[in-house]
């Protein structure tokens, strides 16, 4: 992979070849998580954070699905909900045609075979007082799988895989830096050999450098392994270069989802124009000539989020009909799905109530 | 961000490599963090001396019988040639010191008090360590629990450590020992009274080990590694005693380190308020309580179970001091 543009060129291809022969891997409707706000001694709710409010989308075998947003947007919330570490409060999760969306602990376990997490510190994700074999060894304790050859070759097979020493197998998470950290992360949850990989924010608790190698081995693991990943995200120059689709998510609702050259080349929500249009350019000719945009105001809270659609307050082109209906994600050419009545790159919806 | 990250992905790709490269041929020795901490912990001096002192104790309490009979000294046997009929106090000075007797003996009965105070160690010890253990087991179960479940487990768990700890402990451990004088559960004599303080000591300190393991679960459960452990199937007991205990294992053993000394006290409280051990067993607190009527006159019987008292309980919580710091995990 010395020649990265090249392999992202060709790499969309075969990911959208196997979508259409086989189904979604993962298929996700109307998923609600609303976090209640109680007061009093009677626990009366008096409201809800709205971390995650109605989101639809799939993800189809072999490809990678970025997933990006501000802070606070809920696409954590995402991640925990269709790896089932959280309970949906509505809406359903299908993963390989099965209904996920309630199982209990016991009925999820075989399940936890194929879905498996990446996780976002790698400070915290490693049990500090349990060896490296034996945190990367627990995958099959706790399914009873045993590998041929040993739990402890597997192992040193896994930390090979992700670059890391067999001899490592003795040690313990301390004594690793935050990159070899997110490696015995990233053996960990592929010791199972899962279908699909959820990873929160897999490097942006790393250094610049090392995010590089990070973001390159799961790329290589893919290609080996065959790996379905959703991938979330709030830098965007990684979801550029790891994802075939890309969801943009704002306040609890993706505003847009689209193959990752349509989105970067032609974004239509004007959420996404900002976001992108934010993006650090490394060259200082070009840096003048773009134009910024910069987005007033704050993110509404998640308690009481904004009528209509969710943006009006900070979008320059809202008008009347943005404050009184929701706009629908809806599909304005293949594969770019957006939410918004006044699309940029795209014919106007709502061309009664057009902003001037 | 500032660099897009193709630029460096070639750099990066010659990185696995290089790590494999620089790992040297000879194995590699990992150390954990309870070496760590014993590494830590060599370097406090005042601790070693109080774990010095602390495993001497132990051994002088566990081989304390055998000691009597090599110093050919029976705690319980009087030497009415020693005492002064008159005064019952001891002949000679500083409480009869003789070279048969090196503590001197006691008034009234002239029983030997090295014997004495070497047979009060392992009564000491030994409840002592049975109510930590009792205290230390039920309150880092419960601890646990409630902290890793919350919401009503914890809110039981919780109201009822409140209601343990508002509890009048000394005047139940009096009632208590004064209603099973006579002999309880098949027991008598002094095993009867060991229990009872073990079990009365044990059972109502374990709210305090279960605030602080509750404590520590609460902010230990929000941890990754927890997720990760549910995120690959575990059930509530794996994630309890696999990979929250072996985190709790350092408050755990501080605390009880802390906790030994307090009921080394309590202990002798109880024994010289007359409803621990019963006299003719010696122990230090019943040692203390005869001492009272004489030390105008014979300081000498205060002295020595004092300061045995005085240098278990320094030890001990010199020890748990060196622990803390030694297994704090702020200085990880």
């Amino acid at each position: 992979m010395t020649e990265t543009t090249d392999e992202q060129n060709t790499k969309t291809a075969p990911a959208e070849s196997r979508a259409a022969a086989d189904g979604p891997l993962l298929k996700v409707r109307g998923l609600v998580r609303h976090f209640p706000i109680t007061k009093g001694l009677l626990k009366r709710q008096v409201g809800a954070v709205q971390a995650v409010d109605g989101i639809d989308f799939e993800v189809y075998p072999g490809e990678t699905l970025g997933v990006v947003g501000e802070s606070g947007c809920g696409k954590s919330t995402m991640g925990r909900l269709i790896t089932r570490l959280d309970e949906p409060t509505g809406g359903t999760i299908e993963f390989d045609g099965r209904d996920i969306t309630h199982l209990s602990t016991g009925g999820m376990r075989p399940m936890r075979r194929d879905v498996q997490m990446i996780f976002q510190d790698p400070y915290g994700s490693l049990n500090p007082r349990h060896t490296i074999g034996g945190i990367v060894g627990t995958p099959f304790r706790l399914q009873g799988v045993e590998p041929e050859g040993g739990v402890k070759k597997e192992v040193q097979r896994l930390l090979e895989l992700v670059g890391l020493s067999p001899e490592h197998y003795n040690r313990y998470p301390h004594e690793f830096s935050g990159g070899q950290r997110q490696r015995i992360g990233i053996a960990r949850a592929l010791a199972l050999k899962p279908k699909l990989v959820v990873a929160d924010e897999p490097v942006s608790a790393l250094d610049v450098s090392i995010q590089a190698q990070v973001v390159n081995l799961m790329d290589d693991l893919q290609e080996e392994l065959g790996l379905t990943y959703v991938i979330i995200a709030h830098d965007l120059s990684v979801i550029r270069h790891v994802s075939d689709r890309i969801a943009v998510m704002y306040l609890g609702k993706i505003v847009e989802l689209a193959d990752r050259d349509s989105l970067y080349k032609a974004p239509m929500h004007p959420y996404t124009k900002a976001l992108l249009s934010a993006v650090p350019v490394p060259d200082p000719k070009r840096r003048t000539e773009r134009d910024r945009i910069l987005l007033k105001g704050d993110v509404p809270s998640p308690i009481n989020p904004p009528s209509g659609c969710r943006f009006r307050t900070r979008c320059w082109k809202a008008t009347e009909v943005c404050t009184t209906t929701e706009p629908p994600l809806v599909a304005l050419r293949t594969g770019h799905q957006v939410a918004c009545h006044h699309p940029e790159n795209a014919p106007d919806q709502a061309p009664e109530d057009a902003p001037k | 961000m500032t660099a897009p990250i193709e630029t460096t992905g070639a750099a990066a790709e010659a990185q696995p490599e290089a790590v494999l490269e620089g790992v040297p041929s000879k194995r590699i020795e990992g150390r954990s963090l309870g070496q760590i901490a014993w590494l830590r912990f060599k370097r406090d001096k005042v601790a070693v001396a109080g774990a010095i002192v602390v495993i001497l104790l132990v051994l002088i309490a566990a081989l304390s019988r055998p000691l009597q009979s090599l110093l050919g000294l029976d705690p319980n046997e009087p030497n009415q040639s020693l005492i002064d009929p008159n005064t019952t106090l001891p002949l000679g000075d500083f409480g009869g010191m003789s070279a048969d007797h090196p503590l001197g003996v006691d008034p009234k009965f002239g029983r030997d008090l090295l014997a004495r105070v070497l047979e009060g160690s392992w009564v000491s010890l030994i409840v002592a360590f049975g109510a930590t253990l009792l205290s230390v087991a039920i309150g880092t179960v419960l601890g646990v629990v409630a902290g890793y479940y919350r919401g009503r487990v914890d809110a039981v768990i919780s109201r009822m450590m409140d209601v343990f700890l508002a509890f009048p402990l000394l005047l139940f451990a009096i009632a208590i020992s004064a209603s099973l004088q006579g002999g309880a559960f098949g027991l008598e004599g002094l095993p009867l009274h060991l229990s009872v303080l073990i079990f009365v000591i044990g059972f109502f300190n374990w709210p305090y080990m279960g605030r602080i393991v509750r404590a520590q679960t609460l902010s230990l459960r929000e941890r990754e590694f927890v997720d990760a452990a549910r995120g690959m199937g575990a059930r509530g007991p794996f994630i309890l005693f696999r990979e929250l205990l072996p985190n709790l294992v350092g408050p755990i053993v501080v605390y009880s380190t802390l906790l030994i000394p307090s009921n080394i006290l309590f202990e002798a409280a109880l024994s010289f308020l007359g409803v621990g051990i019963q006299p003719p067993q010696a122990s230090w607190g019943g040692m203390l309580n005869q001492a009272v009527k004489y030390y105008e006159v014979d300081p000498q019987y205060m002295l020595v179970p004092g300061l045995a008292i005085f240098v278990t309980v320094l030890a001990f919580n010199l020890l748990g001091d060196g622990l803390r710091d030694a297994l704090d995990p702020r200085s990880r």
